[in-house]
């Protein structure tokens, strides 16, 4: 307006112009995002980072050096390789599963529910009404050696007499996969409710058949929840270590587990360069998944 | 594109004896109806009519509750959508958001395993004006060009009959005007059987060979867009399509060839061919345009009704036309629309005139029908 108004007024020799005024108020409203982030993201990582560089010889007690000791990595790694193999595997695993258990739960949510729409989101959501570790130690009780799941298994003989399903690398899939199914279900459903019923009918219309339908319209429309939905099942699942610490064995141990102990032990530079490989390993992973699928060329 | 057309013989489209019924709601009531080969149908109606429904059921989205659907010799109402010669241009185009222009015309093709979907899907381009377009996604197309995208997608698979529900609907006024003529030029091109439902009743009348009129699950009335307008055979019919004038009246003469009717004290005469009903009352109609004010002393020449001494009581001028309403004596007020040919000097509010039209103009209907049936339906048009 300021500008507008002194054109008007223009003599032979204009003013030179006020600067126009930058509005401030959107820098204003980053604000509190950007110190939340400075003091819940940056600092922690910077010092996470930094700490796995400290010399490893130091102890809670006595305090840490910083000594650049790159070689935290190249320990940290070799020795910890097949857990960290392990753990992505688990969480990979527990992902497909979520996919499988999750997609038509999600499909037939948006599409097939009606009414009981609401109902149904809202039993997706109902576990997280209680806490994680409480929902994960119930698993302990029915996947338990007398528990209910393991004896009908025995009576059906899918169970050896002796066998038994808590402490094995099943029962830590079966319980990252439970855990994380929400985290699955609730993008996929956001992207698949809106799908228009109308794009299936044309499908329809143009000769495919409800299998082709799916295929071609449907699942591609579908792929912005699915890989929303894998990202937030996969990476939680893959640093997690209480379903390993409650459901599995010293031989199922995840990388969290390995790291939690170590930081509990005070060896905090090897604990620190795993966590700092494991989160390089993850961004990795993500990126190139993401590119693969190429979800910004998606709606 | 591999029809199997040549096995001659009549591919008409017939419905038979059709209902739809939804829970306890009847869409559509005992529908028959026969569309020729090649011919363009169109079904209009105001929203809630059945004439969504009806075209639903012909592309295999909906099941009829009652009677067949047939294709030339074929029943079809029991195939699944996917295995009819059927294809559907929808109200909202339904494009698949995430192909390209491309991709969404080569859909059906790519479907039935076509050879040479390239040249196909170019010549199709070519025909609705899209060569420049063809690597677009469908929220880069304008409204104009996604509506030509839907057409050429439907049309590219060569069905028996193709289905347009109310394709234009979403279309500003001039674009949707160049889109008819568009349409109806390639229907004539190639020649195949087009369904096409609207509620905008100058797009039935502009495009269509055939227009049925539906109102409540049936069709009411069915013909050419002349005879249709000319000779309304209900009150729904005669407002819908277009307008009328409908005056309550008693038939005092049906012994001749034509009718005498007693309107008001007035007798009005007009042609047994175009009554609805010969005995008891009616209603009188005559379409506005059919009808001229003159000064109250001129004297009515052979072969014209005349309702004397009406009150002019609004004008609105319409640029080709002028719009007058005529309050008669007996309180109703009736429409005349006049040429502005320039030749005369229009009339005011307040001139008293006599309202006369040819004999032949005059239509009548079932004075059991609700003479407001179908009025209001401002929009579209």
């Amino acid at each position: 307006m300021t500008v507008a108004g002194a054109s008007l007024l223009a003599t032979p020799h204009p003013p030179a112009p006020a600067r126009p005024r930058r509005p401030r108020t959107g820098y204003l409203l980053l604000l509190p995002g950007v110190l939340w982030l400075v003091l819940f993201f940056l600092v922690p990582t910077v010092a996470l980072v930094a700490s796995s560089l400290y010399d490893p010889t130091g102890s809670l007690f006595e305090g840490y050096q910083m000594t650049w000791h790159v070689q935290n990595y190249a320990d940290a790694i070799a020795e910890y390789a097949p857990i960290f193999g392990r753990s992505l595997l688990y969480a990979a695993i527990a992902t497909g599963a979520c996919v499988l258990l999750g997609y038509p739960l999600a499909y037939a949510i948006a599409f097939k529910a009606g009414r009981w729409r609401n109902l149904m989101l809202i039993a997706v959501v109902a576990p997280f009404f209680t806490s994680f570790l409480v929902r994960t130690l119930s698993w302990k009780l029915l996947l338990g050696d007398n528990g209910f799941v393991a004896d009908t298994l025995r009576t059906l003989h899918l169970l050896s007499p002796d066998g038994y399903l808590l402490a094995t690398p099943l029962a830590v899939i079966t319980g990252l996969t439970y855990n994380f199914l929400p985290f699955m279900v609730l993008p996929l459903y956001a992207s698949l409710s809106k799908v228009d019923p109308q794009l299936i009918e044309a499908g329809s219309d143009l000769y495919a058949s409800p299998i082709t339908t799916f295929r071609r319209v449907t699942f591609p429309l579908s792929l912005p929840g699915l890989v929303a939905g894998t990202l937030l099942t996969f990476i939680p699942a893959s640093g997690d270590f209480i379903n390993s610490e409650l459901l599995g064995n010293p031989r199922t141990r995840m990388i969290g587990n390995e790291i939690q102990d170590l930081f509990a032990a005070g060896a905090l530079p090897v604990a620190a360069s795993l966590s700092v490989t494991l989160m390089a390993l993850i961004v990795l992973m993500v990126l190139v998944y993401v590119r693969r699928v190429g979800t910004e060329d998606l709606v | 594109m591999t029809d199997s057309r040549s096995s001659a013989g009549s591919q008409d489209l017939v419905l038979d004896r059709v209902t739809k019924r939804f829970g306890s709601f009847v869409a559509v009531s005992d529908l028959s109806l026969t569309v020729p080969q090649g011919s363009f149908f169109a079904l209009l109606g105001p929203s809630g009519c059945g004439k969504t429904t009806t075209l639903r059921m012909v592309a295999g989205l909906e099941q009829p509750t009652d009677g067949s659907i047939r294709l030339g010799a074929d029943e079809i109402s029991r195939l699944k959508p996917y295995r009819r010669p059927v294809n559907t241009v929808f109200q909202s185009y339904a494009l698949f958001p995430h192909l390209s222009t491309f991709e969404n015309i080569a859909f059906g093709l790519r479907r039935r395993g076509a050879k040479d979907v390239r040249k196909a899907v170019g010549e199709m381009l070519e025909l609705v004006e899209l060569q420049s377009h063809e690597t677009k996604r469908p929220t880069q197309l304008s409204g104009g060009q996604q509506q030509r995208v839907a057409l050429a997608r439907a049309l590219i698979n060569r069905p028996q009959v193709l289905l347009l529900d109310e394709p234009l609907g979403a279309l500003d006024l001039k674009l949707r005007r160049s889109m008819q003529i568009e349409l109806k030029r390639i229907q004539t091109e190639v020649g195949i059987t087009f369904v096409h439902v609207t509620h905008d009743q100058e797009e039935a009348m502009t495009m269509a060979d055939t227009i049925g009129v539906m109102h409540n699950g049936v069709i009411e009335q069915m013909g050419q867009p002349g005879s249709l307008y000319e000779s309304p055979r209900t009150t729904f019919v005669s407002n819908f399509l277009g307008q009328s004038n409908l005056v309550a009246g008693h038939i005092v003469d049906a012994a001749g060839p034509d009718l005498v009717v007693e309107v008001q004290g007035t007798k009005v005469t007009g042609l047994r061919s175009r009554a609805a009903v010969t005995a008891g009352d009616v209603w009188v109609g005559v379409r506005p345009e059919k009808v001229t004010l003159t000064r109250s002393d001129a004297s009515p020449g052979e072969g014209w009704n005349v309702f004397r001494a009406g009150v002019v009581s609004d004008v609105s001028f319409c640029g080709v036309s002028t719009q007058y309403l005529v309050r008669m004596p007996w309180g109703q007020e009736l429409i005349a629309f006049k040429q502005n040919t320039g030749a005369e000097a229009g009339l005011r509010a307040g001139d008293v005139v006599d309202l006369r039209w040819q004999r032949e103009h005059t239509f009548f209907l079932d004075a059991s029908e609700d003479a407001e049936a179908g009025v209001e339906h401002e929009d579209g048009a």
